[in-house]
């Protein structure tokens, strides 16, 4: 008894001490060899103990995998957690010892016919983890079986390890016919299974954007509302997020799954509720806005998306990322729920900004009050950024609500009362705005600000008092006093701060010119003697020789009356935010980009579009419009999306887009080209704007044209605005610099290179009737990947000039200016025969039609496929690449007419292997109309023959670049299907010119 | 899917890691650490983190990071959610969700990542269907196990994560047969300086612990249901008759579980039940400040007010303060800057007050931040929207349960603006 006891109380003791920490410990040397006696130990509970202590090793990133063949020896067990060990072993270790990994594929395969379930579905699972080939050779038949196993449990295990298999080998998944297995598991009866086989399907679908793995249908559909009332938490995400990319037939179809879908927002699990919320955001749109059912539904959205508030912060992040969305579209759901979004002090602060930013987008007459007096009590906070951040929301308020303009400047004055001295800083930047927005209402505050001259020490609220008081300088007594304390340090302010400086004093000249001559000589001399910066000598250059040429047109200049600026800047775009709608709860909505823009491994993602809505009448053409729409949005198949060009461009391992592995030296000379196209390619966009004429300033009037040609302009100059960009807001930035609305008729001296000459030549070629035949206009450029640019394209061949035809839309909310194009080497050297001539800045929502002249005479190099055009834009903003295919009888020159013989004999010539045929379907021109037809695209016909009233035409067609092709068009009467034969000495074209053959003749 | 899954402490040690894929190098949790030195406080660092290659989805639980690496698109609220549960089931099956504890724990805790998870897919997060498969430690069991070679882990199916109701195992049976629910209310509230109440809002939720035998049928009916209109149900609710009669029809998970939670908004009134009155200042000369503070009942419904607590973080010029209170003890903390008072109960004839100095180092100017005071507070018996269960019943089992409904208000974030 007394032993017994005393057995126990050792026990107890060891059992105190049996927690795994222990595990942590064991560092001495030699441990690996002490649990290798440990694992082929005789006694089962030994053992146990090892391969503890092996995981525990393992988790905390030590490396026991040299005990590989001891722990695999453990695996024949009965002890189910011993075998689970083995296995979380095995899945880790598995890669780094292939042929160890074998050993245990019997064990595994016998596991799968086990008559315990669990056991079925262990092995099946863990032999999916196991990333070895030769092992998954061996998990076909087994997952077979247990695909269709009679136990739910084993058949859901099944359908992820289908998943896992793909990631392994997806070639091997497909071949084995799997995925119609899976797709099968979508009729399951289980619910578990069917949201484990959608999981498992929409991962698979991830890599392959466009398999129809997850084929929607009305059927389909109703299985996985069914299936959503049952299955877990989980699986409700993965059914909901699948639902989002169905597109119902009509706005019945859509209310019903609505209805089905809405009491997931009283689920506990926030992410059911955000996916819930995307179904309903999406689907909504199909239903008339008079249907009583749409009114509840936007009622029925507010209080899940209130609660996701009240959640964890991280949570509570991205339910407000996505919310900042939904305001944006739908601002009428949580209009009354502004107080919901006031912040906490202890929140953190990644919510508290985005509280902020949605308190703004809220922010209307009703509720600006509140408002302001939250903003108030922000600005009084610890966190400095938090801090400023409340004090720019307070200008963007003012900016806003109009009324409410007042009460904003009186809350800034107060807060610059504190003279705290960021919190100043910030208020002064952003009264700036609001005296851009309301000009000659609030000058009265002008004096205050003056007193905190002195306190100001960052470069941007610097700028903008210049910026003020320049601009007010004939209301402030004593402008040029304060500017001449500016001037004082010139040298040591920023580049920003002396610009503005700059322009400011040049301003008070124009104003006051009398007392002023000697600073603005003062500030000239400095800028453009003194200073290295190129802009701001630039800048100088041209105040002076305005000042000094024509101080009329410098008023008009310099003083002319701005733009206002506009009211929201920070709205995302319609397009951007329509997609971001059908991505709610995803990553793409964390960050506010489309998914193709940064998710890895998702090329070619199909843009979602919301469907289009109904109205109440019209209920049975929408859901075509919608997705009409669609497919009208995809990018042409050819043309690889920016995107994979990017990639091209960028990442010198990526194999060229085509699957046929070319030779390598052309690869080679690809990744030279797209080196070319970065590197030194960027720099002669720019260079190319220095060459004087073509590139007219942005703040051009009537009379400055002459100014550019007789102003230094240093090789990397950069254009600028004269007008004084305070490069703050970006409202500023926006309007501030925008020229006169049209150019002035007189424009046209200066700017005589030939490339415009020649545009307006063309102009008259354009109705002509012989123009060869011309694609209509493809988007090249999505506005979604150009930040707003839309580029439409087309080639045309007019009196023997190659042009690529553009319009240029800008879909975004600010000017664009400063276009630049640029190729990279193609196959048949095409280069821009002149620079791109867009006169004049683009504005918001309008186009422009552009032609750019080709010559052939670039750099070549061979591209795939052969007509395959590599294309760089710049404008303001960026710098965007897209590729475009273009026609190959652009290149087909017009003296192409061969002589009788000279044919005969190059026909004999070139040998029988280059001879390609190629059928023309569907085409009911007479032999003569195709030989009409042909001929307007410089394809000559030289013989025609006529045997058995089959037409043969022998035609003849030369390339730029000197190559020939010869042709032999069959056409028999009565048969639509032409047959053409063609013969050259680069057979590489053979194909490009098939295409044209088609193409002209069926156009 | 979820990829891997790292625990980090908070001094940015990486002490467990997992992989559901292909095994990702802990450095990819450089790009988190660069992020956390840029925070400073842990609570800010962002949840949601984009490197080359990965997305990083981190938690901050109990001075752990829970952090997540993804390779694809995968909703962050699911992964956020997720990391929630794994850190819900640490604490429910080890008491705590510490370093200590899943160091302790390793294996346990790596079993439980390993059921909870297949290929990043969720594959049980149930708490009923877990402790079947893998059981939870203690002493106890620890001890039998050495002594019989048994183990931790069990060998039956989890029944649960078959059936249609996955949240309940079969074959329950307990000699006391009970079912209790707590009605928690929590006030989050901003008051302004001059008592003003600025945002209030009511969280609510219906705690419950049941252990009944058999498969037994549950319903809830409230006297007011008309007050719930923003709710989340356990996904044991039957939906259906929440929404025609306003009832909570359900089948229970076996042991604790949190029926539902509920929202009410701040449209409604919102009754507060204290009101406080303060002055914090601070002298432009002189380096030092005043502080008074007196609470005293507002809405309090009849009831008693207790574990009254008032929390400021001060400027981080103050050095020390000097205060008396005339109940409650108060203690203010050097290196956090933290003053807490601790009142305990309010007497509404004798209302507690704290006066007294706060001091600063000379030559320092004034404080320009003006601290904010966070009360807490409990109320028991009292659900303070008015939220009321009229009764209970049970269908489906023969023996008749003992019922019980008991009602508190807490504060939540209950913050006084100064």
């Amino acid at each position: 008894m007394q032993e017994w006891a005393n057995q126990l109380c050792e026990n107890r003791q060891f059992g105190s001490k049996m927690t795994d920490s222990k595990y942590f410990t064991t560092t001495k040397k030699g441990e690996i060899f002490e649990l290798k006696a440990e694992l082929n130990s005789d006694k089962k509970e030994k053992k146990k103990e090892a391969v503890k202590k092996v995981i525990a090793s393992m988790t905390v990133g030590k490396d026991v995998s040299a005990l590989f063949p001891d722990v695999v020896n453990c695996m024949q067990t009965d002890n189910l957690e011993l075998k689970k060990l083995v296995y979380l072993y095995l899945m880790n270790y598995a890669k780094s010892q292939p042929d160890m990994a074998i050993m245990a594929v019997n064990t595994f395969v016998k596991d799968c016919e086990d008559p315990n379930p669990l056991i079925r579905a262990l092995a099946v699972r863990t032999m999916g983890c196991i990333r070895v080939d030769k092992i998954t050779e061996y998990l076909c038949e087994p997952l077979r079986k247990c695909l269709k196993d009679e136990d739910p449990y084993v058949r859901k295990t099944a359908a992820v390890c289908v998943a896992k298999l793909h990631d392994i080998n997806a070639q091997l998944v497909e071949d084995q016919g799997f995925l119609d297995t899976l797709k099968d598991l979508i009729s399951d009866s289980n619910p578990m299974v069917v949201a484990n086989a959608v999981a498992a399907l929409s991962e698979i679908a991830e890599s392959h954007p466009n398999s129809n793995l997850l084929d929607l249908n009305p059927q389909t559909i109703n299985k996985l509302l069914t299936a959503l009332n049952e299955c877990t938490e989980w699986g409700q995400i993965f059914i909901l997020d699948c639902l989002a990319n169905y597109t119902p037939r009509d706005d019945r179809e859509s209310q019903s799954i609505c209805e089905r879908v809405t009491p997931r927002l009283s689920h506990a699990n926030s992410a059911v509720v955000l996916s819930a919320v995307k179904v309903l955001m999406k689907f909504m749109e199909m239903l008339p806005k008079d249907l009583d059912y749409y009114g509840t539904l936007l009622k029925k959205l507010a209080p899940p998306l209130v609660t996701l508030l009240s959640a964890e912060p991280e949570l509570q992040y991205v339910a407000l990322r996505n919310i900042n969305l939904i305001v944006q579209r739908r601002p009428e759901i949580l209009k009354h729920e502004m107080k919901v979004f006031f912040v906490k002090y202890n929140d953190p602060i990644y919510v508290k900004l985005e509280k902020l930013d949605i308190m703004i987008r809220l922010a209307s007459q009703a509720n600006i009050a509140q408002v302001l007096a939250e903003l108030k009590e922000y600005a009084t906070e610890v966190d400095v950024d938090f801090v400023r951040k409340a004090v720019r929301a307070i200008g963007r308020c003012a900016i806003k609500v109009e009324q409410s303009a007042e009460r904003c400047v009186s809350t800034l004055l107060d807060l610059i009362q504190t003279k705290v001295n960021y919190v100043v800083q910030e208020a002064i930047v952003v009264i700036k705005d609001i005296f851009r927005k309301y000009p000659n209402k609030y000058e009265s505050v002008i004096a205050t600000l003056c007193e905190n001259l002195d306190s100001l020490d960052e470069p941007e609220a610097r700028a903008a008092m210049i910026w003020i008081v320049g601009e007010y300088a004939e209301r402030i007594d004593n402008a040029d006093e304060l500017l001449e304390s500016f001037l004082e340090g010139f040298h040591d302010e920023s580049t920003q701060v002396q610009l503005q400086l700059l322009t400011a004093i040049v301003k008070l000249f124009l104003k006051k010119p009398t007392e002023t001559q000697e600073l603005v000589q003062q500030v000239l001399s400095l800028a453009t003697q003194d200073s290295d910066n190129p802009d701001l000598r630039d800048r100088g250059y041209i105040y002076w020789r305005l000042l000094s040429t024509d101080p009329v047109a410098a008023k008009e200049v310099v003083l002319a009356e701005k733009p206002l600026i506009s009211e929201e800047t920070d709205l995302i775009e319609p397009t951007l935010l329509e997609e971001l709608i059908c991505h709610i709860g995803t990553l793409a909505s964390v960050y506010h980009k489309p998914p193709s823009a940064f998710v890895e491994g998702s090329r070619g993602v199909q843009h979602k579009r919301l469907p289009g809505s109904a109205g109440s009448g019209e209920s049975v053409e929408s859901p075509d419009a919608g997705s009409a729409a669609g497919v009208s949005d995809a990018p042409p198949a050819v043309i690889p999306s920016q995107g994979d060009l990017l990639g091209d461009l960028l990442n010198l391992d990526l194999t060229p887009p085509s699957a046929t592995g070319p030779p390598p030296a052309a690869t080679s000379g690809m990744q030279m080209g797209a080196m070319d196209l970065l590197g030194g390619g960027l720099d002669s966009l720019m260079g190319d704007e220095s060459e004087p004429p073509p590139i007219p300033l942005r703040t051009d009037t009537p009379q400055s044209p002459q100014l550019p040609h007789q102003s230094p302009s240093p090789p990397d100059y950069s254009p600028t605005e004269l007008g004084g960009d305070l490069g703050g807001s970006p409202a500023m930035g926006a309007g501030f610099g925008a020229p006169p609305a049209a150019m002035p008729a007189s424009f046209n001296a200066p700017v005589s290179s030939g490339g415009l000459d020649d545009l307006f030549d063309l102009g008259g070629g354009v109705g002509m009737p012989m123009g060869a035949y011309s694609p209509p206009k493809a988007i090249w450029l999505p506005a979604m990947k150009a930040k707003g640019l839309e580029i439409l394209g087309t080639f045309a061949r007019r009196a023997g000039v190659i042009q690529m035809e553009m319009t240029l839309t800008n879909k975004a909310m600010s000017v664009m200016t400063d276009f630049a194009i640029q190729f990279n080497k193609n196959s048949f050297g095409l280069t821009p025969a002149g620079p791109l001539q867009v006169l004049t800045p683009l504005s918001p929502n309008q186009s422009i039609e552009v032609a750019l002249p080709l010559n052939t005479v670039g750099p070549v190099m061979k591209m795939d496929p052969l007509n395959n055009l590599q294309v760089a834009v710049k404008n303001n903003i960026d710098v965007f690449y897209f590729s475009c295919q273009y026609p190959i009888s652009m290149l087909f020159v017009e003296d192409g007419k061969m002589e009788r013989q000279v044919f005969l004999a190059t026909w004999k010539d070139i040998p029988n292997d280059n001879e390609t045929q190629f059928q023309i379907k569907d085409c009911h021109l007479s032999s003569d109309a195709a030989s009409n037809k042909l001929q307007g695209s410089s394809i000559f016909t030289i013989a025609k023959r006529t045997v058995d009233g089959q037409d043969m035409l022998y035609q003849s067609i030369k390339l730029t670049n000197g190559i020939w092709v010869l042709a032999e068009l069959r056409v028999q009467a009565g048969n639509p299907n032409y047959t053409v034969s063609l013969k050259c000495r680069a057979p590489e074209v053979s194909q490009c010119v098939f295409q044209s053959y088609e193409a002209v003749l069926k156009n | 899917m979820i990829h891997s899954l790292f625990l980090i402490n908070h001094s940015g040690d990486i002490f467990l890691e997992k992989h559901w894929k292909s095994v990702i190098s802990r450095s990819v949790c450089d790009y988190f650490f660069e992020a956390k030195e840029k925070a400073v406080d842990p609570e800010n660092v962002p949840p949601v983190l984009q490197t080359p290659h990965h997305y990083l989805i981190t938690v901050y639980r109990g001075k752990l990071f829970f952090l997540s690496v993804i390779q694809t698109e995968v909703p962050p609220l699911f992964v956020i959610e997720f990391l929630h549960r794994v850190a819900d089931t640490f604490q429910d099956y080890f008491g705590e969700c510490s370093e200590g504890v899943i160091k302790d724990n390793v294996v346990t805790v790596y079993e439980l990542l390993e059921e909870m998870l297949d290929n990043g897919f969720p594959l049980a997060t149930e708490s009923n269907v877990l402790k079947e498969m893998i059981r939870p430690p203690t002493i106890l069991r620890s001890v039998v196990n050495t002594l019989t070679g048994g183990s931790n882990v069990g060998d039956m199916l989890p029944t649960g994560q078959l059936s249609n109701i996955p949240w309940r195992r079969a074959g329950v049976k307990y000699t006391n047969n009970e079912a209790y629910f707590d009605v928690i209310e929590e006030i989050d509230a901003i008051l302004d300086k001059s008592g003003t109440t600025v945002f209030a809002e009511i969280q609510g939720a219906i705690e419950a612990c049941v252990r009944l035998s058999g498969m037994p049928d549950l319903t809830l009916s409230f006297m007011n249901p008309r007050l719930l209109d923003d709710v989340s149900f356990h996904p044991c609710v039957r939906f259906k008759r929440w929404e025609s009669e306003r009832v909570l029809s359900f089948i229970p998970p076996d042991g604790n579980f949190t029926l539902m939670t509920y929202h009410v908004s701040s449209q409604n009134l919102v009754a507060i039940p204290v009101y406080v009155k303060q002055n914090i200042s601070f002298f432009e000369t002189g380096s030092c400040g005043r502080l008074e503070i007196t609470i005293g009942p507002k809405q309090t419904m009849g009831k008693t007010v207790e574990g009254l607590m008032v929390t400021i973080h001060m400027p981080k010029a103050v050095l020390s303060v000097n205060l008396t209170a005339t109940q409650g003890n108060y203690t203010y903390d050097l290196a956090t800057k933290v003053l807490v008072w601790d009142i305990g109960k309010l007497n509404p004839q004798k209302l507690p007050n704290l006066r007294g100095s706060l001091s600063m180092p000379s030559g320092v100017p004034k404080p320009e931040e003006n601290p904010s005071l966070n009360i807490d507070l409990k109320i028991q018996q009292l659900a303070i929207s008015g939220v009321k269960v009229s009764r209970l019943d049970m269908y489906g089992e023969k023996y008749k349960p003992f019922k019980g409904v008991k009602y508190v208000t807490k504060a939540g974030k209950f913050q006084v603006r100064t």
